[in-house]
């Protein structure tokens, strides 16, 4: 295969495309694909190892942005071309990118159904709790009383969808949270959730300037989460329930098995048709 | 009718019941029997929507030839009880000289069979199954008509010695028992026809084999080994017989959470480099289509499978209509060129789904197949199916360049694909608009190229001799396809014994439409027959936007779940006004 290069570490820098971000100045999304392209370095992998998935919004962009393998789909599916690649091809590195509207909107159902799963994917959303693409409008992690958008004007009304808790009721295996602000620290659970068997869940703060400017002040009530990351769902779910949305870290290890890669092949085709003979 | 059927020595047979009564097991043994005879035959099946305890029924025609439909009247129907019957009596022609089996325990004939003119006989099967230690109904009455049309006792018994041998000693001895009985019920009895002497296969193979079972291995005889889908009647049994026949051959079935996920998975699969199905009824497909969109737009290989029911909405999720033409052709939004496809019978639908794996993968882009209940969930008995050659073959990049370029604007429109893995072959798939090396572009001279490239190569392939099915020269063509081809196909054979010549064009490629060959198969027509199972004529409106037509020409249409029949089609070509 490749002999040139293999003892060659790979640099952050070497996992960029030279394609320009469509994002705005200060969009947290930049501080993501850093973190991603440190990640990739630090786990060592090739370029041609990793395949990054998204759907569509600001977020699902960040394949194109990098220098692996990726696909960018329809709005909320990048879950399920997601799992039937890691299935398809179990030796691939395949990470999932996206935003709070794609992923626990349109994409909710695969959400779910994918924490369930377990397939031994690493899932990053970037919730800047607004539709960015579309020009501002309320996202399923909006607050209620939020009146930014003309769709809206006042405010939804309804409780923000809450993914950490859901991820975990679902069955996630891996459950973290993190803040684009900190490409380092974010980069090193990246790190962690690549690493860790079946689905694997980073929750990203990730502000948009644009059409959420008082996201500004994240920065400000970002902290570390403080507590050693447990392995049982109760404690895990009431650390999930009751903290502020800003405490970030590993917060959740599962250990369930991952989804159970096809068995080799066992009987043949001539066996198969032999069976409609009469 | 019975003067006109060019196969005197057929016999059909429907069997009907509640939906307990084991009405479609005793219609496999029938056919399983008649196959172990040397005899060909067809079986379908009809159903209510409840699970148990709603209304059966099991259509048979066997015959010593080869059988593609169920003919136009039944010449035997035996009923193990009348419960609904009255919903499914339609899809029951009967005439006078048709025996109905009836059972004095079961209460009176309802008048819908009744008031049809058949002859009807009463045999006690309650009565004999009560006498028979664990006997059941559905083997007293298989052993009756087995008896009646003259399926050999031997042959019936080896039968349902191998097939109840899977449920122990005990229900063989009182499966032989009670049909033994059933036999004996048959003496009194006169049949309106029986089986003409089968002239026996020699030792030429014949296969058992359904629809959905043919879709199943043609996809693994075309190289897919990934599956994702959800179920939906009627194309689960596909599923259920491709999820151990994959796993046997080292692939992988996946149920996923609904359609949305399963042709999203079968993408995500593909863009790895496995060839990769779905198969779905028309709903799941109408949730699929603009995914189907981003394999166009992606250039990814799928197969879609459409086992088609009635619609539109949940409509008759039991029962067969070929009105799925319309979503399969045109569903997709923006300019999304593809490949539709349609099994015109049962056995063909092993070689339509081979081909349609074999044309995707050449293509890199979705096929769409389309089958229908009355194939999917119909066994026919068949001369074993050829070997093909179609096996999915991708041009792929094995050694990209330094400047890979994975949509590279070629002559074919085909370009190179590089797989994840292969080292200098990255490239970001895109639903978006894109160049050449897929970076997204929303510049009209790229638009305009990738547009151009994709419709080229679908419509620059050279799909052969396989995209009709073309019988005879005649100057009256009857235009067909998909399940209603078997019905038009005997009523071209019935008018040629009155001296009519017709020629049958089945079209078993529906997109991209193949203009030239379809003007050289109508050289010479003057009249035409559309015939299909719509109610808005979709075929003929798809035919009026595509093809030239002559000015002569008519629509055979209904829909469904009444089945086109043969003497329908007949009687519009006879007497063509």
């Amino acid at each position: 295969m490749d002999t040139t290069a293999a003892a060659e570490p790979l640099t952050a820098k070497d996992y960029k495309s030279d394609y320009k971000p469509v994002w705005c100045p200060g969009c947290g999304d930049f501080g993501v694909l850093s973190a991603v392209t440190k990640a990739l370095s630090a786990l060592g992998l090739r370029r041609e190892e990793v395949a990054i998935i998204s759907g569509i919004g600001c977020s699902s962009r960040l394949p194109a942005y990098t220098s692996a393998y990726g696909f960018h789909g329809v709005h909320g599916r990048a879950l399920a071309v997601a799992a039937g690649l890691k299935l398809a091809r179990p030796e691939l590195t395949v990470l999932v990118a996206g935003g709070d509207g794609d992923g626990f909107s349109i994409g909710g159902n695969h959400f779910m159904h994918a924490c369930r799963r377990n397939v031994d994917l690493t899932y990053l959303v970037m919730d800047n709790q607004v539709y960015g693409m579309t020009k501002g409008q309320a996202s399923p992690t909006t607050a209620p009383e939020w009146e930014g958008s003309k769709l809206t004007p006042h405010g939804t009304g309804i409780n923000p969808f809450v993914p950490l808790a859901v991820a975990l009721a679902a069955g996630a295996n891996f459950i973290a949270r993190g803040f684009s602000g900190d490409p380092n620290g974010l980069a090193k659970l990246i790190v962690d959730a690549v690493r860790h068997p079946g689905l694997s869940f980073v929750h990203i703060l990730s502000p948009c300037t644009t059409y959420r400017p008082e996201q500004k002040d994240w920065k400000a009530l970002v902290g570390d989460a403080g507590v050693e990351p447990t392995t049982d769902p109760g404690r895990a779910g009431k650390r999930l329930m009751s903290d502020d949305g800003f405490r970030v870290g590993v917060l959740y290890y599962g250990n369930r098995p991952p989804y159970a890669e096809p068995p080799a092949a066992r009987s043949s085709l001539e066996a198969i048709e032999q069976a409609f003979a009469v | 009718m019975a003067d006109q059927d060019p196969l005197p020595e057929t016999v059909s047979v429907a069997l009907t019941g509640s939906g307990g009564a084991g009405v479609v097991t005793a219609g496999q043994m029938l056919l399983e029997s008649a196959a172990g005879a040397g005899y060909y035959g067809l079986m379908g099946r009809s159903s209510g929507p409840q699970i148990r305890g709603g209304e059966s029924a099991a259509f048979l025609r066997l015959s010593p030839q080869p059988v593609a439909n169920f003919g136009d009247v039944f010449d035997i129907m035996i009923a193990f009880d009348w419960m609904n019957v009255d919903r499914f009596a339609a899809e029951i022609p009967l005439d006078g000289h048709s025996l109905v089996l009836c059972d004095p325990d079961a209460g009176a004939v309802p008048e819908v069979i009744a008031k049809s003119g058949a002859r009807l006989a009463e045999v006690p099967l309650k009565a004999t199954t009560k006498d028979i230690p664990g006997g059941r109904i559905n083997m007293v009455g298989l052993g009756t008509v087995a008896a009646l049309i003259g399926v050999p006792e031997e042959i019936l018994n080896e039968t349902l010695t191998r097939i109840l041998g899977r449920k122990g000693e005990g229900a063989v001895t009182a499966g032989l028992a009670a049909a033994r009985a059933g036999l004996a019920l048959a003496g009194s009895l006169e049949a309106p026809c029986r089986l003409a002497a089968a002239g026996g296969g020699g030792d030429a193979e014949r296969w058992n084999v359904s629809g959905n079972e043919g879709i199943g291995l043609g996809a693994i005889r075309g190289g897919v080994r990934f599956v994702a889908a959800y179920p939906i009647t009627p194309a689960t049994d596909a599923l259920e017989w491709l999820a151990p026949n994959l796993e046997n051959v080292g692939g992988h079935l996946v149920q996923a959470e609904d359609e949305l996920a399963s042709v999203n998975m079968i993408i995500g699969a593909s863009f790895g480099g496995v060839p990769s199905l779905t198969a779905t009824s028309g709903p799941g497909l109408a949730l699929m289509m603009e995914s189907v969109g981003l394999a166009v737009a992606a250039e990814v290989p799928i197969v879609v499978v459409d086992v088609m029911r009635g619609g539109p909405s949940t409509g008759i999720p039991t029962k067969s209509e070929q009105s799925d033409l319309n979503v399969a052709v045109y569903g997709c939004h923006g300019d999304a060129p593809h490949v539709v496809t349609a099994a015109n019978s049962v056995v063909d639908c092993l070689f339509t789904g081979q081909w349609s794996v074999h044309l995707a993968e050449s293509l890199q882009c979705p096929v769409i197949v389309l089958s229908d209940q009355s194939l999917g969930q119909s066994r026919a008995v068949v001369d074993r199916p050829a070997d093909l050659a179609f096996v999915g073959q991708r041009e792929t990049a094995a050694a990209p360049a330094a400047e890979y370029r994975r949509y590279a604007v070629t002559a074919s429109g085909v370009s190179p694909a590089s797989v994840p893995g292969t080292p200098g072959g990255e490239f970001v798939a895109d639903g978006l608009e894109h160049n050449p090396r897929g970076t997204p572009s929303s510049m009209a001279e790229d638009h305009l190229m990738q547009l151009e490239k994709r419709q080229r190569k679908v419509t620059g392939f050279d799909y052969g001799d396989h995209w009709a099915a073309i019988d005879g020269s005649g100057e009256l063509a009857v235009i067909t396809w998909g399940s209603s081809t078997g019905p038009a196909r005997e009523a071209c054979r019935r008018a040629a014994q009155r001296g009519l010549a017709t020629r049958l064009v089945s079209i078993r490629l529906l997109a991209p439409a193949q203009g030239e060959k379809f003007a050289a198969a109508m050289a010479g027509v003057k009249r035409a027959l559309v015939v299909e199972q719509t109610h808005s004529q979709q075929f003929y409106r798809y035919l009026r936007a595509h093809y030239d037509l002559p000015d002569d020409l008519q629509v055979c249409h209904h829909p469904g779940p009444l089945p086109i029949r043969p003497g329908e089609i007949t009687e519009r070509l006879i007497n063509w006004s």
